[in-house]
């Protein structure tokens, strides 16, 4: 395994600097995939299914046909066939990853409500949209079910979920027992409304055809999922299918996997001939891009009078698609977080009228530590312990699951920052009162799984004569930062400043990648940056020692810095030459390098996870039934950080997330149609500025030399997981209830006050 | 109240068209937008964020939502933050439109200049994705103009029109304070 | 967007114009800030064929009336309106109900006529396609059996239940306000409480206007109670939503007992909500707490509520007599 070298002090990584696209971004300059100006440009707009089960009857475009600029519509009865279905994989095993293993307008049938039953193309976006209400579908309507309340007797116990990767009961000694002998249980069910990402760009895809080759723009949290998966369901080669994805406006999960639309807007340009765009409303990305799916844990604690765990029992309920057996891995830190030799773990499913769930920003994490920390509050209640206190207690140096040790920790000086950060000594007192507002404390531990890819992941480093250099991987920025991240990566690894490497990304021409997804892009594309542009630097530092013109003729390579483009001797910083003196005088116009990273294997010695350690202040008037968050305080030990000033923006946008999750997100079906009530973003609530209170984010450091070689173990989700729970401990700090349902909604304070 | 007519909008009831109607085909209108007149070939239906987009290619001005639920497409008209996506194009004729790319130098002399906003969201890592980061920009500067920008408070109040699901907020703040003593 | 064809009025003649263009033609519509129009048009929900801009209509001017009134004109943005320094002396409420409502951008754009004939947020209704007995009378109403956690507790009939989404009317309710409008055959006015309609059996029809009249302005009696006076807007997010609950409330105490006292309720009915039942239980009566809860309990006697919405009138009672306790405690009010 490598080893993370110590950077030089002085080295790009790690420096806060500003976002390489930030210009871009703050000026409108930045195109995402609905952007690109094209000539002939076409827009296509979908229809979604009425009714959540049964069959289509009829269809009649007529209309829609007639009205003016009208190029096509486009059905089950004349889109044509798919290739194939590929099956359901992550889009970090970096090969096929359809959201769900049912292409729509392949048939009659309709699986659930949203469904595309067709597809209309038009010359303009209102004529496109306009056209698409007048697509007269009927319907043969069949019962359905969509909410755990309609079909918990249906309830199956399925081998494996998650796209077959995790199995769907984990036990560990004899939790039955152990439960019977302890000497305190928590035992609670605890409920989740379905979430949905809602990332203010909504999905789009812009699709043309040059003879038999397709380029397509598209809003993806990986370029080459979506090649992979649009080439698999239209039959076509890799090599015909160019996807580019510069900038994609927020996804969370719901770009992280690949739906229907890229493929559907392929399909339509080929069909009328000219580039159709096609962005999915914001009623659409209620249906068409996944979602957190509604969930029932039912969580079960025993431990001694010390409060030392002995059992953990933790049971989910959820509804899933008739295609898939998808719940998001609720158990699975919940089940790590801590010491407990006896655990069982069962994921139970509902086949519903929905789309397959998907991955949601912490997917799972963020549930299971809800139920998890909130308990684990509770217990410390009953043994008379802080809080905090109980999870030292509890604290364990190795996996509990795999038994295997930690490649790296920081729980515990986590949990030391953030209670001073908050001021936890504050938490042993009574609430305090600020007129009509009780203000309470509550904490919670947090982890999330270093996740890496199936796959090597690659890069290319190109040196040009004057000295620049441009660096490469198909990754795009989905927010996070990872262009600049990775020009600080490339930078470094060269010995070359900041402002003469370029990185570039979001094209499938690039070498490939898999999706940034589950905090793993960091990790794994610094992997793949650092080792291309080290292969770069050391056929350089090569070629200067064997060249008999250069002052470093003869060196031993070992014995060579590369400083602002400048190879020198270690020993005597004044001889040496630029990398640029080197190539013009060979008259070699660029260097080139690819470089290659594998994961570690599956079966490596150790067991990997990023914690971090939540704390929240809350103002609640019980009278009016408000939470108001006062601030939040998290530490993170998330490995070596690559970029101070975007890893803490990724955290602190997380640690809102969590705040959401907490006391505003739900997403309403309605059981009777098996429709979403609240698709759109005035009745599906996320914060807005003046929900959002200061956020202290502070980082332990961790050397982690297994997870990849910088040491990166991901800072995008780590920062949500355990908000939620602390959120609620805090609230009944201050009004002595619990809470056992997300969200916490005024109704809940108010109901039981 | 009609619901799902089918119609193709080419008659009235009652009185036919009268001197003056324009539409429903494309018209002929005329913007002023960052300074420049722009002629657009339009249907009276189109949004205004319609028109900058697919008219005249300005994308800096984004589509969230298309119901006013976002900000993600907020320009100024005369001077004031409103949303693109409710306001037809057409209305706009003899008034002002300024975009986030007429932000800094409304006649594009500025040569990648940036606005005071923008630079201190950039320094204070106000957005991600930067989806929403031009809507945001362009009201924060209408929340500075209009004296909203006072404190915290008030800032977080009148900022709230601009939803950033990366949840930048608190950077968000940190600009429209570092930025409002020179707008 | 089904296609419409635009017609601006302008000029010396423009009001009259613009009332003959709508007036005459059952299929135009005032096209004023467009947040309401332009977005039910783009869902479908509403069907001119023809928009008629009003927006340079002379209406848009806040004036003095002699007896320490105002007369807002209807094309007095939000905005403006929020911020006219009579308003927020005299009418604090007002002020306060329009900085709470909506965002900064739609404040600048939407009119306060538009407001006032603003549609229902009811999913249902804006979704096109739901039975709605509002868009579509006869239809049914999905609502009732439907996701409700927002829809009223007060005024409804078995035919509609959605929520009446102003905020500003709220307080414009409880100050007793008077619409104007005009139309070909000259001026009208409408006492506010005979403008905004419950839905009975006919929920298409919200408010008394004839198609193609035009609301000139909105005038507000003068009321020097109101100088003290609150608007509590209780909802889930901090800010950029409609209430749940709200208060408008006004209230005069003479040797501590209630002489004067306007209440309105937003969020619970499905019109702006007058609360005078609440009101008559107070004149007269003692400034406390526990006459504060035994009004409020009086006006939501009569709420019906749906599984989802049950928690409106507990926490509409608790509102109101937050909202008076605040105004009679000592101090300003929040």
């Amino acid at each position: 395994m490598t080893t993370t070298a110590p950077a030089p002090a002085e080295g790009p990584v790690g420096r806060p600097l500003d976002r390489v696209d930030g210009h871009a971004k703050v000026t409108g300059a930045a195109r995402y995939a609905a952007e690109v100006p094209l000539p002939g440009l076409t827009h296509a707009v979908l229809v979604g299914a009425r009714v959540a089960h049964g069959r289509i009857t009829a269809i009649d475009s007529t209309e829609a046909e007639r009205a003016e600029g009208v190029l096509a519509v486009l059905t089950h009865e004349n889109l044509g066939k798919i290739a194939a279905q590929p099956p359901l994989l992550p889009s970090l095993a970096g090969s096929v990853a359809p959201g769900e293993t049912f292409f729509p307008m392949q048939g009659d049938e309709i699986h659930y409500a949203g469904q595309h039953v067709a597809l209309v193309v038009a010359d303009t976006y209102e004529r496109a949209l306009y056209a698409s209400r007048l697509v007269r579908v009927s319907y043969a309507e069949e019962p359905s079910v969509t909410v755990i309340d309609q079909g918990r007797d249906q309830a199956y116990e399925p081998e494996a979920i998650f796209a077959g990767f995790i199995p769907g009961r984990t036990e560990r000694g004899d939790v039955e027992a152990a439960l019977g002998a302890a000497d305190v249980t928590v035992d609670h069910t605890f409920t989740f409304a379905a979430n949905h990402h809602n990332p203010i760009e909504t999905s789009a895809a812009t699709a043309y055809w040059e003879g038999d080759r397709l380029t397509l723009h598209d809003t993806t949290q990986g370029v080459t999922a979506t090649q992979h998966t649009v080439a698999a369901l239209l039959g076509v080669p890799h090599t015909r299918i160019r996807v580019i994805g510069h900038f994609t406006g927020g996804s969370f999960g719901s770009k992280a996997m690949v739906w229907h639309h890229p493929a559907l807007a392929a399909l339509a340009a080929r069909k009328v001939g000219r580039p159709v765009r096609l962005a999915l409303t914001r009623e659409q990305m209620f249906v068409a891009c996944g979602h957190r799916e509604e969930q029932e844990q039912h969580l079960t604690l025993g431990a001694g009078k010390d409060g030392r765990l002995v059992a953990l029992r933790h049971h989910k309920l959820s509804p899933t698609s008739p295609f898939d057996h998808w719940a998001e891995p609720s158990l699975g830190v919940a089940g790590q977080m801590y010491a407990c030799p006896n655990y069982e773990g069962v994921y139970r499913l509902i086949r519903a009228n929905t789309t397959t769930p998907t991955f949601m920003r912490c997917p799972g994490e963020a549930t299971g530590l809800f139920a998890l920390e909130t308990a684990m509050d509770e217990l410390a209640e009953l043994v008379d312990l802080d809080p905090l206190e109980l999870r030292l207690r509890n604290y364990s140096e190795s996996d509990p699951a795999s038994g295997r040790p930690w490649s790296s920790n920081g729980l515990r000086e986590c949990l030391e920052r953030g209670a001073e950060r908050i001021g936890w000594e504050r938490r042993a007192a009574p609430p305090a009162r600020d007129g009509d507002w009780l203000i309470g404390l509550g904490m919670a531990a947090t982890a999330y799984p270093v996740y890496g890819p199936n796959n090597p992941q690659r890069a290319r480093a190109r040196l040009y004569a004057d000295g620049t250099a441009v660096v490469q991987a198909a990754v795009t920025d989905i927010g996070t930062g990872i262009l600049t991240v990775m020009t600080q990566v490339a930078a470094e690894a060269l010995g070359l400043p900041v402002e003469r490497c370029r990185f570039e990304g979001g094209d499938t021409d690039l070498p490939n990648v898999a999706a940034a997804v589950g905090s793993s892009g960091a990790g794994m594309v610094s992997a793949a940056v650092h080792a291309a542009a080290s292969a770069l630097r050391e056929q350089l530092v090569a070629r200067a020692v064997a060249d008999e013109g250069s002052p470093l003729h003869g060196a031993d390579p070992a014995a060579i810095d590369v400083r602002d483009g400048r190879m020198v001797l270690r020993d005597a910083p004044g001889t040496g030459e630029d990398y640029a003196a080197l190539l013009q005088r060979n008259f070699v116009p660029d260097v080139e390098a690819t470089g290659s990273w594998g994961p570690p294997p599956h079966d490596a010695p150790f067991a990997s996870m990023t914690f971090g350690a939540q704390f929240a202040e809350v103002a609640v008037d019980p009278v009016l039934g408000l939470v108001r968050v006062r601030r939040l305080a998290g530490a993170f030990a998330p490995g070596r950080v690559l970029n101070a000033k975007t890893a803490r923006s990724q955290l602190m946008g997380g640690m809102i997330w969590g705040l959401s999750q907490a006391l505003l997100e739900a997403t309403h079906m309605e059981p009777a149609t098996g429709r979403w009530a609240n698709a759109s973003l005035g009745e599906y609530l996320v914060p807005v500025n003046a929900d959002a209170p200061d956020v202290d984010v502070d980082f332990i450091e961790v050397q982690d030399t297994v997870v990849n070689p910088l040491g990166v173990k991901g800072v995008g989700e780590v920062g949500q997981a355990g908000v939620a729970p602390a959120i609620a401990n805090a609230i009944h700090h201050a009004i002595g209830r619990r809470m056992r349902k997300l969200p916490i909604t005024i109704e809940d304070i108010v109901s039981g006050g | 109240m009609t619901v799902r007519t089918p119609d193709t909008g080419t008659e009235h009831k009652g009185t036919g068209p009268e001197a003056g109607d324009r539409g429903p085909g494309p018209v002929k209108v005329r913007l002023d937008v960052n300074g420049v007149r722009r002629d657009v070939e339009i249907e009276p239906r189109v949004s205004l964020l319609g028109a900058l987009r697919d008219e005249l290619q300005l994308t800096g001005a984004k589509r969230g939502c298309d119901q006013g639920t976002c900000g993600a497409c907020t320009v100024w008209v005369d001077g004031r933050r409103v949303l693109a996506c409710l306001t037809l194009a057409i209305t706009c004729e003899d008034a002002e439109v300024t975009t986030v790319e007429g932000l800094a130098a409304p006649d594009g002399s500025g040569d990648g200049q940036l606005h005071a906003m923008q630079e201190e969201f950039i320094r204070h890592d106000a957005f991600q994705c930067g989806y929403c980061t031009p809507g945001q920009i362009m009201s924060a500067v209408g929340c500075v103009r209009e004296g909203h920008a006072g404190d915290d408070r008030e800032i977080k109040e009148w900022m709230s029109g601009n939803i950033c699901r990366c949840a930048a907020y608190p950077h968000i703040r940190a600009a429209i304070r570092a930025a409002r003593d020179r707008v | 967007m089904r296609p419409i064809s635009y017609l601006r009025a302008e000029g010396t003649d423009a009001v009259d114009s613009a009332l003959r263009a709508v007036g005459g033609d059952p299929g135009s519509d005032f096209l004023a800030g467009g947040t309401t129009e332009v977005d039910l048009l783009r869902q479908n929900v509403l069907g001119p064929r023809r928009l008629v801009d009003i927006n340079r209509l002379p209406l848009a001017d806040i004036e003095d009336l002699p007896d320490g009134g105002l007369r807002i004109g209807a094309l007095a943005r939000m905005s403006e309106v929020a911020s006219s320094p009579a308003v927020q002396e005299r009418f604090p409420l007002v002020s306060r109900a329009l900085v709470l409502g909506a965002s900064a951008q739609l404040r600048h754009m939407a009119s306060m006529g538009g407001n006032m004939m603003q549609r229902v947020r009811c999913g249902y209704y804006r979704d096109g396609e739901s039975p709605c007995n509002k868009r579509e009378p006869g239809a049914g109403c999905a609502a009732l059996a439907g996701v409700s956690r927002n829809h009223a507790v007060l005024g409804t009939s078995e035919h509609c239940i959605a929520t009446h989404p102003s905020d500003v009317a709220v307080p414009l309710v409880a100050l007793d306000a008077r619409i104007h409008t005009r139309t070909l055959e000259g001026e009208h006015t409408y006492a506010i409480d005979d403008f905004f309609l419950e839905p009975g059996d006919a929920p298409h029809r919200e408010h008394p206007l004839t198609h193609g009249e035009l609301i000139t302005a909105i005038e507000v009696p003068a009321l020097p109670m109101a100088r003290r006076s609150l608007y509590l807007k209780v909802r889930d997010r901090e800010s950029y939503e409609f209430a749940l609950v709200s208060v408008a409330a006004a209230i005069e105490v003479r040797d501590g007992k209630v002489s004067g006292v306007r209440i309105a309720l937003g969020g619970v009915g499905t019109r702006p909500w007058r609360a005078r039942r609440a009101e008559d239980a107070l004149v007269g009566g003692p400034a406390t707490t526990k006459s504060f809860d035994l009004a409020a309990r009086a006006e939501l006697a009569v709420a019906r509520t749906t599984p989802m919405n049950a928690f409106k009138p507990e926490l509409a009672r608790r509102t109101l007599v937050r909202a008076l306790e605040t105004l009679t405690a000592d101090g300003s009010p929040s």
